[in-house]
């Protein structure tokens, strides 16, 4: 019996094919996963379930839907398919939530509009819906904006909103994609649990959420069906190049990384906080007294959620942002809070890359002139011979001289950002979440180079990510900060195998084990709390399943045992050696 | 409609309306030379004449017996001149003052955009004619009126987009570089301002012909004998009922005009529009 058919489905947009005759079945209640690169297809197939391709794509094929053919439907007709038959959950819940309605109204309106429910009933059903998916309180926050929730919290509504029609199959496209890993394990759970016999068709790039939510998988090649097949068969022994491709990109945790290594030190921060001021005069503590000491030709990787404060303490140490206390130090001498008090050749010895190689590069500009312009505005401009040079270093040759930034793929602009960063020669380059916008192939090529770029030329890395896998790679040390607070400091396979801090085993448990293994994500409950009003003691004891009265009731310093520190009160008496419990 | 289709569409309508603004640039340019008629020159014996081909009054006489050919095209040549010299004037202000302001941010901004937006209060036309009072009529001052208007709106469009450009990631790697203020606004702001400007610009280009018509018809712009659309379509329409085509030939021409320059602007808007989304 199959629920939803799809037989030779082609989509085009103009000459380009991006959909090229699919053919793929679901039963009720099964979850088949759909995985591929960016550009593989896989979302244009999953809009064309629901009729969504732009009006210029051109869709052709069959999809059947109990037996419905969908392809080539009437707008009224597939308006009385979506929500109660097939449902949608976006990647982006900000985007996908109309920011002028109440959560409740959204909600509510999937069942008025197709006549499911009305008055009383609809506030009751949207009440119990939003309570079957975690969202705390529900009866107030029916009431709530879509811009008061969490990230976590709108994929929730999104879940909700999606489920509340009752539809025989849910298609999610990269639904945890934009969130942190503790709440995508919360979200992934939540989803397992609350779909019961509702289909699932997850949509990822991400294998190991597919791995354990999945029973079949499908992966997509440059707009074909590679491969497809039991989950377990497929990534237990692969048969399509393109599979294999995105197997070996999947960066291991428990695979161990480069060893920590004995340097002096280079750039530190010492007892660095930075403060914003937030509405009613009250003030957010991003960090707090960040101690941080970066040593010559080494990797120190800071982790942790977004609103960590991972990005702030790095722009902190660069001096994009004033810190309000505390000082950095680069080779021995105290630098200025701000950039432009800084001298010259310091500046350029600190550089940065970052998380969207698009947005970071001018697009006025052509590849040669992006490259050099470090240089030209040193007043040393740099020859074309050099230029060439510093295109070669990250894998470029001469063709991409005259490109400008759109004509780059990621992979190739993130290279051109790099090339930039390091024609001027720094001594420490700063990557804030450098390859977290790149697909699984292009990231593993990335890394090799920084890491070759490192070997050859001695250069010390701050690497801000919060992919636990792709640190464990290339980081020779670890931090992980929680609120504005490193809570452990310790050699990168040290913290990886032997984590100290309870926060750290829970995001390692959060992590999905990699495909073709067993095991579930662990969901540490709760969520983190408003840096307005951080927690009394310990930051992370609202969260913590060791938590004792004392760490109520005092926040423990960071102590330090060996080349390592931690800020728990119990580190000694705790073994976290073992996960996933 | 298909994306690649809009493009096309766009494309076509952008080069028609280029066309014919070529060819009333031709036009204001070459007839004064060819025509045997000089447009300062009365007869009294041929006064408010039909078009005729006799002696290539093909446009007909005004009530001075002028030929009408000559005089539109002069007419036009100022009406051009005007346009382009107010909206260059607006184009270097605004976009000087905005990108400072925008990039600049705190209190200068304020400081700066509190004085567009008092300059924006004071009531146009009064500013004008007190400006025609004071220093009596001349061309130099249509332009400082009119370009006076038009650069608050063009300051006001830049700033905005600057604030939003100045916070972009390849403004900040150069800033880390050490790049100065005047470098990132004329290496990265500027440049990538260019799209919005130019669109901008062909907007604003109409709107000064039209004020400047305006002013002619109401006896504060160009002075007899120079002359321009607005001031002949303002003298024909003294003879509306004995002599049409004098308010006819140059008001459909000033009509013509101004449709080339809003298409033109429209499909630039729209082409741009298109770059951005991809």
């Amino acid at each position: 019996m199959t629920l939803l058919s799809v037989r030779g489905l082609t989509v085009r947009h103009g000459n380009a094919v991006v959909v090229d005759g699919v053919d793929f079945d679901v039963a009720p209640g099964e979850a088949l996963g759909i995985v591929g690169e960016s550009g593989s297809g896989k979302t244009q197939t999953a809009l064309a379930l629901l009729g969504l391709t732009p009006g210029s794509a051109d869709v052709s094929g069959s999809i059947r839907l109990d037996g419905q053919e969908l392809v080539g439907a009437t707008e009224p007709v597939l308006d009385a398919v979506r929500a109660t038959r097939i449902a949608m959950v976006f990647q982006d819940p900000l985007q996908a939530l109309n920011p002028y309605l109440r959560i409740g109204a959204q909600l509510g309106h999937v069942l008025e509009a197709h006549g499911l429910s009305t008055g009383r009933e609809t506030g009751e059903r949207v009440v119990a819906m939003l309570d079957a998916v975690g969202l705390p309180d529900p009866a107030r926050q029916v009431l709530a904006w879509p811009h008061e929730l969490s990230g976590g919290m709108r994929q929730r509504v999104m879940i909700a909103a999606a489920l509340i029609a009752e539809p025989a199959i849910l298609v999610a496209d990269e639904p945890t994609t934009a969130l942190d890993v503790t709440v995508q394990a919360q979200i992934l759970a939540l989803l397992d649990r609350l779909r019961r016999d509702t289909a699932l068709l997850l949509i990822t790039h991400d294998l190991g959420v597919v791995a354990g939510q999945c029973e079949r998988v499908l992966v997509m090649d440059r707009g074909r069906v590679a491969e497809t097949g039991a989950t377990r068969d497929v990534f237990g022994a692969p048969s399509a190049n393109a599979t294999r491709a995105l197997l070996d990109a999947v960066p291991r945790l428990d695979a161990p990384g480069p060893a920590a290594r004995d340097a002096p030190g280079l750039l530190a921060a010492e007892g660095l906080s930075v403060r914003y001021r937030a509405r009613r005069g009250k003030a957010l503590a991003a960090v707090k007294s960040a101690d941080l000491e970066l040593k010559e030709g080494e990797t120190l990787a800071i982790v942790g959620e977004s609103g960590s404060g991972k990005s702030t303490l790095a722009r902190a140490i660069l001096g994009l942002v004033s810190p309000a206390a505390g000082t950095v130090v680069y080779a021995g001498q105290a630098l200025a809070r701000d950039l432009v008090d800084r001298a010259g050749t310091t500046r350029r010895d600190l550089q940065l890359v970052f998380q969207d190689p698009a947005a970071s590069l001018d697009p006025q500009m052509r590849v040669s002139s992006i490259v050099g312009e470090p240089r030209a505005i040193a007043g040393n401009p740099a020859t074309a011979g050099e230029i060439t040079a510093a295109l070669a270093d990250v894998g470029l040759d001469t063709t991409f001289l005259d490109r400008y930034a759109h004509q780059l793929s990621g992979g190739q602009a993130q290279r051109v950002a790099i090339a930039r960063a390091l024609i001027a020669r720094p001594t420490v380059l700063v990557c804030d979440e450098a390859v977290a916008a790149l697909d699984g192939t292009v990231r593993t090529t990335v890394l090799a180079l920084l890491r070759e770029i490192q070997a050859r030329t001695g250069l010390a890395i701050l690497f801000i990510a919060h992919d636990l896998a792709v640190v464990r790679q290339i980081a020779h040390r670890v931090a992980v900060m929680y609120l504005g607070e490193i809570v452990e400091l310790a050699p990168g396979n040290e913290l990886f195998e032997r984590p100290r801090h309870p926060y750290t085993r829970a995001l390692l448990d959060a992590v999905p084990p990699p495909p073709g293994e067993a095991g579930r994500p662990a969901v540490l409950p709760g969520e983190v709390p408003s840096p307005l009003s951080p927690p009394p003691g310990c930051v992370f004891h609202p969260r913590c399943r060791y938590a004792e009265d004392g760490c109520r009731a005092e926040a423990p310093a960071r102590r330090a045992a060996g080349n390592s520190s931690v800020a728990c009160r119990r580190a000694e008496e705790l073994d976290l050696a073992r996960g996933r419990a | 409609m298909s994306a690649p289709a809009a493009t096309r569409e766009s494309r076509r309508r952008l080069s028609w309306s280029a066309a014919g603004l070529v060819l009333i640039a031709v036009f204001a340019i070459a007839v004064p030379f060819a025509s045997p008629n000089e447009g300062r020159t009365t007869n009294f014996d041929r006064i408010l004449e039909a078009p005729t081909s006799e002696n290539m009054h093909w446009f007909g006489t005004d009530d001075l017996g002028r030929d009408l050919l000559v005089r539109t095209a002069e007419g036009a040549q100022v009406t051009l001149i005007v346009a382009l010299v107010a909206s260059l004037v607006s184009l270097v202000i605004g976009v000087g003052y905005g990108a400072i302001a925008g990039y600049a941010g705190g209190r200068t901004d304020s400081v700066m955009m509190r004085v567009v937006d008092t300059l924006y209060a004071m009531p146009f036309i009064f500013f004008v004619i007190l400006l025609m009072v004071v220093f009596e009529r001349n061309f130099f001052l249509m332009f400082v009126a009119i370009g006076a208007i038009n650069w608050l709106d063009m300051a006001r469009i830049v700033r905005g987009q600057t604030i939003a450009l100045r916070e972009r990631e390849f403004v900040l790697a150069a800033r880390l570089n050490g790049a100065s203020g005047t470098w990132i606004l004329a290496r990265h702001i500027v440049p990538n301002l260019a799209g919005i400007v130019v669109v901008y610009l062909t907007l604003t280009i109409p709107q000064a012909i039209l004020v400047e018509s305006f002013l002619s018809f109401l006896g504060l712009g160009v002075q007899e004998p120079e002359t321009s659309l607005g001031t002949l379509v303002s003298a024909g329409a003294d003879h509306l009922e004995s002599a049409s085509w004098l308010l006819l030939i140059p008001g459909g021409l000033l009509a013509f005009l101004l449709l080339c320059f809003n298409f033109a602007g429209d499909r630039l808007r729209d082409t741009f529009d298109v770059r951005e989304s991809r």
